[in-house]
Parts: C-alpha cells; structure tokens; sequence
C-alpha cells in the first residue's frame, strides 16, 4: 500500500482514460467538452508512457510522451480553429448538425 | 517513502475529481479550470516518477497554451451553454455502460500482463546519480529520435498554418495601403497641369 508501484500509476491512468471516454458520451452536444475528454485521455496515455518509463529505466517512454504532447497540442489548436470557423457560421457549436459541412 | 505515497494518492486522488468536475461541470469555464487542475496535479505526478523535464513541459504547453486557448475560445464565442446540456442525462446510461466495460477490461490488461524478453534492458542512458532527467532526454531525442523530433516540429508548423488559414478572414470594406500601386503612381495619371489666361476663368 506505501510502497507505490507501476500498477499504482496504471490504475490511475485507466481510471482517467475512462473519465475521458465517459465525458464523450456525456456530452454529446458540446464539442468543447468533448475536446477536453480527448486531452484527458491524452493525459491518461501520458502517464502510462512516463511510468513504464520509470519502471523499465527506459527513456524512450518519456520521448514519446513528449511526442503525444506535440500532437495533442497541435490537435487542440486545429480543432479549435475548426470550432471557431463553425461557430462562425452556423451561430452554434451542436455536433447534431455538422453533417451539414458535408459538399 | 510514507511522503511519497501520501504525494502519490493525494496528486491522485485531485487529479481523479478534477477529470470527473472537467466532464460533469455546468459551466465550460469551470470545465477548462478543472482541466488545469488535472495537468497541475499530473505534472506532480511526473516529477514523483522522476520525469522532471516532462512535468515542467507539461505545465508550460498545456496550462500556458493549450488550456489558455480552450479558456480563450470558451470566452469568446458565445454560446447557449443550457441548450448544449440537453440531454445529458439521456447519454447516461450509455456512457456509464462503456465506461464501466472499457474499466473492466483496462482492468484485465493490468492484471494480466507480462513484460517481454527484452524490456527494459536498452543502452540507452538513464537518469541517476551522473545524469539530470533532461540531460538524459537530450541525448535520446537528440540521437536515436532526430527524425521523429523534426517531424513533430512539422506537425506543429501545419498545425500552426492550418490554424492561421482555417481562421483567418479578409474583411470587405476595410482601406488598406498597397504599396505598389501607391509606387505606380505616375506623373501623368495624377496631375494636369492647365493653362489658364489671365482674367479668362468663368
């Protein structure tokens, strides 16, 4: 219980990946919650990588968080521009209607 | 030990109801504040672990910029955040029935695991006594990584111009300086130069 191991970490890691599954479904209208489930999963992956990373005494999880950072952040940034170009024109951001972008 | 541990649970625990406030929160805002919280409290999270360089990265990128651009997008477009609501509770049963799977069966994996012949047994360098944790780092991504490092500085290039086109909007009815034309001005298109007698104007 004190001595705090990798499945320590693993738990909490599948605990917030589930939260950010779980926030999808949640809130289905709103894309700007749904965005924040994703970089909680993103969060959760993170951990995981770092502590196996820790545990095996291999750097390379620690670059490929890095790398699952970069990504992350380049997905929020276009996904948020996306949002601001449909709030733009459609006066709403409800996913129910973005079919509608369709041609 | 015991201060690591009690560290541990408590960085686990806030980082726990801060993900289950970011999903459940009335108000975007709050949302996007919780969601700081959650990156504040995995960052303690990683320097337990020993991943300094990555907490501090983590801090840096994701409350400085990603978190500040949620917040800035929440705040400026202005949307009926009670209407998106409708309908949460709809989704809830399908929700809890996924998440409670995917728990289960995240739950399986970890129980069930075995580490593979050669885990964990590189030549890479590892943090310790000699070595800080960025050092280390360096020497990984600055090496064997080099091409994967230049191509998540692509990725963010694209992402940043992707951004910029996606957004940017040319307004009419805005007078804007052109130089060239401005140095395309002639003499002749310009002035006129007219005789005029004296005493002959009507």
């Amino acid at each position: 219980m004190l001595e705090i191991g990798l499945a320590h970490y693993l738990t909490l890691a599948a605990i917030l990946f589930t939260l950010g599954i779980f926030g999808i479904f949640l809130n289905r209208k709103n894309v700007i919650i749904i965005l924040m489930s994703i970089e909680l999963m993103l969060l959760a992956v993170n951990i995981n990588l770092v502590a196996f990373s820790r545990f095996l005494e291999d750097m390379t999880g620690q670059v490929f968080a890095m790398f699952v950072l970069t990504v992350a952040a380049a997905e929020a940034a276009i996904g948020l521009a996306i949002l601001v170009v449909y709030f733009r024109n459609r006066g709403s951001i409800a996913v129910e209607d973005v079919n509608l972008m369709k041609g | 030990m015991v201060v690591q541990a009690l560290a541990f649970y408590v960085f686990a625990a806030v980082a726990t109801a801060a993900g289950v406030m970011v999903i459940s929160s009335r108000n975007p805002v709050h949302s996007v504040l919780f969601l700081i919280l959650a990156f504040f409290n995995a960052a303690g999270l990683f320097v337990l672990l020993g991943a300094e360089f990555l907490a501090m990265l983590l801090v840096v990128v994701y409350v400085g910029a990603v978190a500040v651009l949620f917040l800035f997008v929440v705040m400026m477009l202005d949307i009926n955040f009670a209407e998106l609501r409708e309908g949460f509770l709809q989704y809830l049963p399908v929700g809890a029935v996924v998440g409670v799977v995917l728990l289960a069966e995240l739950a399986l994996v970890a129980g069930s695991w075995v580490l593979s012949e050669g885990a964990g047994k590189t030549s890479l360098p590892v943090p310790g006594e000699k070595m800080t944790n960025t050092h280390a780092l360096g020497h990984v991504l600055y090496t064997d990584y080099i091409y994967l490092f230049q191509a998540a500085g692509l990725v963010l290039l694209v992402a940043m111009i992707g951004a910029i086109v996606l957004t940017h909007r040319r307004r009419t009815g805005v007078r804007r300086q052109r130089i060239a034309t401005q140095l395309d001005r002639r003499r002749e298109d310009t002035i006129e130069v007219v005789k005029v007698p004296a005493r002959g104007g009507r």
